[in-house]
């Protein structure tokens, strides 16, 4: 019997509309892993990361997803124990999604509402070694300095790493981060990729990123997935990804998606 | 040569748009026509034919009577309060009924009934609620506060609802996706989103309540607007152009200092 997973998704289905963005997928992350999830727009990526948090519900059937052992969904149903499940996730977003008007420390604070007593995170009294634990978290994504600033004035590295504080805040062990470097200069990028990556490796989180750049994915992490049309066509290491596959992954014009950092 | 160049006519309008032009425009003179003798305009020369009248009510405007001014300014004041307290009571309604009524926020089968329910709230004029009030709790400012708590409570739940629809879903997303329960979200997702704009709105109503409430001491709910229908019924006009001004002087200040609290919020 192994292990308990951290992320186990079994035959999962979404369809929008007539149209399958995932396709009997299934998935299983062992804790302290650091995995890329790669593929065109549209393959799917996006909606399983998306699935295993809750914010999309999946095709009612034999899927399930569950996170540490804790039902997150289950035919077509989101279960009672997703607030659980997602305290213990961090979710990394594209576009931040820090409120804008509230200060950084603020944002990061509200990585512990699912761990204070109700009130308290409702009417925002953070007791005080909860300020000193957000204070520290922002310190060891390195923007402490800003913890002031409301959040909307900060560059969108700044907000992204801010958005890492926030899971470090709520003690998450898994990270989800969908397409986290995508709105992001290369220097950032690389600064939230680093920090990722020394979150999986000092602190033991588990991590799983989509990406766009297949560049990246093959420098920071092991093991790859990369989807196509809702299916995975690669679940393995970094180096057994090659050309020829690439290439039927994206088309011809993959060279793109490859070398996007080299053409710069 | 024969490939002399044609130029086109120029453009004309189609028979059928010209007819739609003489129909509604006929329609609206038709209209004004039919109204003018059910409003009296024919009596319009009266304005001069009586200009004594007009003469000595002016006059008397150009000299007004301060001898109350105290009893005008204390007044004033009261009316004021009417207005703070009844956007402030206008405000704690709001906000409950704003987000219920907001689709983003609430189910569709909670959302359309309070959405109706505010449009009821709002289709009141405040004067009838003001009547129905004085019955309730007898002459009085607490029958306006009341009064403009409902009506202004069923404007602002409107107006707060659609700050709310009008919002970013991400960084409510961003928040759930922490672990936060549903109110939570509200709180740390919504509403510090739709602080400018609702405190904006709350502020334009109280400006707007100021002048109402001095027409709601009209019908005995205390106040200027009561001081000023016992002067102009006891055909006191120097008394009333003092208390005009007292009201024009007070409402404007508000309107003033509104707007500047408004402005440096968006």
């Amino acid at each position: 019997m192994p292990a308990e997973a951290a992320l186990e998704a079994r035959d999962i289905s979404k369809t929008y509309g007539g149209r399958r963005a995932l396709d009997r997928v299934g998935l299983r992350v062992e804790r302290g892993e650091m995995v890329a999830l790669i593929g065109p727009s549209g393959s799917g990526k996006s909606t399983l990361l998306r699935a295993v948090s809750g914010l999309v519900t999946v095709d009612a059937g034999p899927g399930r997803i569950s996170v540490f052992g804790l039902t997150v969904q289950q035919d077509g149903r989101i279960a009672e124990t997703v607030r659980q499940v997602r305290q213990r996730t961090g979710f990394i977003f594209q576009q931040f999604n820090l409120v804008g008007r509230l200060t950084l420390f603020s944002n990061v604070m509200i990585g512990a509402l699912g761990r204070l007593p109700f009130w308290i995170g409702l009417f925002g009294a953070w007791p005080h070694e909860e300020k000193l634990k957000a204070m520290a978290a922002l310190h060891r994504v390195g923007v402490s300095d800003y913890a002031g600033q409301r959040a909307n004035t900060l560059s969108g590295g700044q907000q992204q790493r801010g958005a890492i504080a926030r899971s470090l805040v709520q003690g998450a062990e898994l990270l989800l981060a969908d397409e986290p470097v995508a709105s992001l200069d290369p220097v950032a990028a690389r600064r939230v990729m680093d920090t990722l990556s020394s979150l999986n490796r000092d602190d033991g989180l588990t991590v799983v990123v989509t990406l766009h750049q297949v560049d990246y994915a093959m420098r920071y992490c092991r093991r790859i997935v990369a989807l196509e049309a809702g299916r995975i066509v690669y679940d393995g290491p970094a180096k057994g990804l090659d050309r020829a596959l690439l290439a039927k992954i994206y088309g011809p014009e993959f060279q793109e998606a490859l070398f996007e950092e080299e053409d710069r | 040569m024969s490939d002399a160049v044609v130029i086109p006519p120029p453009p004309t309008r189609p028979l059928a748009q010209r007819a739609t032009d003489v129909v509604v425009w006929g329609g609206i003179i038709v209209l004004l026509l039919i109204s003018f003798g059910h409003v009296d305009i024919a009596r319009v020369p009266l304005l001069f034919a009586n200009s004594a009248n007009m003469r000595q009510f002016g006059q008397s405007f150009l000299r007004p009577d301060w001898t109350d001014l105290a009893t005008y300014v204390s007044q004033m004041w009261l009316t004021l309060q009417i207005a703070l307290w009844g956007t402030a009571l206008a405000v704690l309604i709001a906000i409950p009924l704003g987000l219920a009524a907001a689709r983003n926020v609430t189910p569709v089968w909670i959302q359309q009934p309070i959405r109706r329910m505010l449009d009821v709230l709002r289709s009141v004029p405040d004067l009838v609620l003001g009547t129905m009030f004085i019955v309730a709790v007898g002459l009085g400012p607490l029958a306006g506060v009341l009064a403009l708590a409902l009506n202004t409570g069923g404007v602002l739940g409107k107006l707060f609802s659609e700050a709310v629809e009008s919002i970013d879903p991400k960084p409510v997303e961003g928040v759930r996706a922490t672990g936060a329960a549903p109110l939570q979200e509200v709180v740390w997702g919504v509403l510090p989103q739709v602080a400018p704009l609702w405190t904006s709105y709350a502020l334009y109503r109280f400006e707007s309540n100021s002048r109402s409430a001095t027409v709601l001491g009209l019908i005995g709910a205390g106040g200027i607007g009561q001081v000023l229908f016992e002067s102009i019924s006891g055909f006191q006009y120097e008394r009333t152009a003092a208390i005009v001004i007292v009201i024009v002087v007070a409402v404007s200040i508000i309107d003033l200092l509104s707007q500047a609290m408004r402005q440096r919020l968006l």
